[in-house]
């Protein structure tokens, strides 16, 4: 394999498969990109996993405890595709705790409600799935492959969040309120879920040339947009921007102005939650690192002795 | 369904239950006959579907805490994995206490809606675990008991208890060899790991007592119900044997067969009843 041969597979689109010869800066790109995704997995299982004790029906317990297990899953599987890559999932775990590697800014944001856990599934997961579908066809094989699996799961995870609001909006005045200002508080950090605008996006240009990225940020958050208003309608629920309006010329919604000082801040590190997502991760991993230790010597010990 | 229409689609239909499939069955038994057997006191069978139902409710609430909080991801897995299986026995045996009980109480109510001095469950799974050996200790001891347990069950005369014991069987025969593939990983692991792992289980060997003792529903309900003493030479058994590959030693301390419920119930009560009484008239 050579420069030549990489670049004929990009654009016959094909795979490249993990012992490829591939750039440098493809190979720490991709690193990165399905790093911070499973970082995002990881952390992401804290605001939901937070209500699981607390869930009012047994239905809704058992429902939560399966999603939130299934984000324990994503991120083992992603951290598995970064290790084809030559990447080490314990060095990945202390890249995140050190804050040398980041995550999605979205789960620095907390969970007030139990109306928080479904519309996370409905707009969280919702842009989660229209980051992640395109990246189905990314040109690194290992995560294309990981991603079906990914999209099929928070496919999943959206229509169950969707069904609780539907739920609690046929409840009592109390719960409809509850989903109105969950709604209220989330849609603004859905939106940024996508990243900055195009202008501001310095690695979109190289990403879409080796395909690991398919549409622009921009694109894929009007995309977003234009899908949720009809979801709001039939939700029975308002979404907080006085610009949101169909635009019959260019046949999508126009919507107000991102605060992008508040992604800037909570991209920072200065989220609501920041430091505390960091802090629980890093107390599993100290608090676990006696077992770990302890399965590394058994594991020892029974290779010395012959079975 | 095209992936690229997977988002569109939320609204494309009206049956969105069908979603969150595998939880709400209109009959949550499955078909399973439900009429009660011959000469089976109904106020029996109720309070003996609660003791097993409460045991899995109340250690699933000890590893839903947990979430988050495991020592590696594959444990993460398993340890959600294990706490959605009692989860799901907890929920069949609600229903079924529900069902004998004849007033219209559904699993949520017993879970919710009761009162501490109401839960059956053995003091085994109340205790908030200090650290991973704890949480092994006690699954161990747990799942060897209740592996004996629901072995038996599947011949019982009550079909409902009989269906839940055969399906448990596969569940928890899962949840007995992780917890002893880890009391042999961390007994016969560091001397740090030996020490945890020593520490959990003497801190849990008092509460076993109780899990032998023979008790008076149970006794009302020959042929439907399993006699706990019945289960001890299988217990010690398999018990032995993982000591052994542990190196680990049988505590010592007497085992205390008295019953009732510790300080700590209310508060995993006041976690898992709390914002279900604070929404009355709440649809979820």
């Amino acid at each position: 394999m050579s420069e030549q041969v990489f670049e004929a597979t990009i654009a016959k689109d094909q795979r490249i498969e993990p012992r490829d010869w591939m750039p440098d800066g493809y190979r720490k790109t991709m690193i990165r990109q399905i790093a911070q995704h499973a970082h995002s997995e990881i952390i992401g299982m804290q605001p939901e996993g937070a209500w699981i004790t607390r869930a009012p029906s047994l239905r809704r317990k058992a429902i939560l405890l399966a999603k939130v297990q299934d984000e324990a899953g994503h991120g083992l599987y992603l951290y598995s595709a970064a290790e084809t890559l030559g990447a080490d999932r314990g060095d990945l775990t202390r890249r995140l705790i050190e804050g040398r590697q980041k995550y999605s800014s979205i789960f620095n944001y907390p969970t007030l409600t139990f109306a928080d856990v479904g519309v996370i599934g409905w707009l969280v997961d919702g842009a989660a799935i229209c980051n992640q579908v395109p990246l189905c066809r990314s040109s690194f094989g290992p995560y294309a492959r990981a991603m079906i699996r990914i999209c099929k799961e928070e496919s999943f995870h959206q229509r169950q969040g969707y069904e609780l609001l539907m739920t609690m909006m046929r409840g009592t005045p109390a719960q409809r309120e509850m989903v109105q200002d969950a709604v209220n508080r989330w849609w603004w950090p859905s939106l940024m879920m996508f990243g900055p605008p195009d202008g501001e996006s310095p690695n979109t240009a190289q990403s879409m040339a080796w395909k690991i990225k398919r549409h622009t940020n921009d694109e894929l958050r009007q995309r977003f947009v234009d899908m949720s208003v009809p979801q709001a309608e039939a939700l029975g629920v308002t979404l907080p921007d006085a610009d949101l309006r169909w635009n019959a010329e260019r046949e999508h919604y126009d919507f107000g102005e991102i605060d992008w000082s508040e992604l800037k801040r909570v991209i920072s590190g200065d989220g609501p939650m920041n430091a505390e997502r960091i802090a629980n991760r890093r107390r599993a991993d100290e608090e676990g690192a006696w077992v770990r230790e302890a399965a590394a010597a058994h594991a020892a010990k029974k290779q010395e002795v012959p079975a | 369904m095209s992936f690229d229409d997977a988002y569109q689609a939320l609204t494309d239909h009206d049956d969105d239950a069908r979603w969150a499939y595998g939880t709400g069955f209109a009959d949550p038994l499955a078909g399973v006959p439900t009429e009660l057997p011959e000469g089976v006191d109904a106020a029996d069978l109720a309070a003996y579907c609660l003791m097993l139902g409460d045991d899995a409710l109340i250690l699933s609430h000890r590893l839903q805490q947990w979430v988050t909080r495991a020592p590696e991801l594959e444990d993460e897995m398993a340890i959600a994995n294990i706490a959605l299986d009692l989860l799901g026995q907890a929920r069949l045996l609600l229903t079924r206490a529900g069902e004998a009980e004849g007033a219209g109480r559904g699993e949520d109510d017993l879970a919710y809606l009761r009162e501490a001095a109401e839960f059956r469950h053995v003091r085994l799974v109340e205790r908030q675990d200090e650290h991973f050996g704890h949480l092994i200790a006690r699954l161990l001891v747990f799942s060897v008991w209740r592996l004996a347990l629901l072995d038996r069950l599947s011949a019982s005369r009550d079909p409902v208890l009989a269906a839940i014991g055969a399906k448990g069987v596969k569940e928890v025969a899962y949840h007995r060899e992780y917890a002893a593939g880890w009391a042999v990983r961390l007994g016969d692991g560091t001397p740090l790991s030996h020490e945890r792992m020593q520490a959990g289980l003497d801190a849990v060997w008092p509460l076993i007592g109780e899990l032998f003792e023979p008790h008076e529903v149970e006794q009302r309900l020959p042929g439907v119900a399993i006699d706990r003493a019945s289960l001890r030479s299988e217990f010690d058994a398999v018990i032995a044997q993982v000591l052994e590959a542990a190196t680990l030693d049988r505590p010592t301390s007497a085992p205390s067969s008295e019953r009732g419920h510790g300080p700590e119930l209310a508060e995993i009560l006041a976690e898992m009843q709390g914002l279900a009484r604070a929404t009355p008239g709440g649809v979820w």
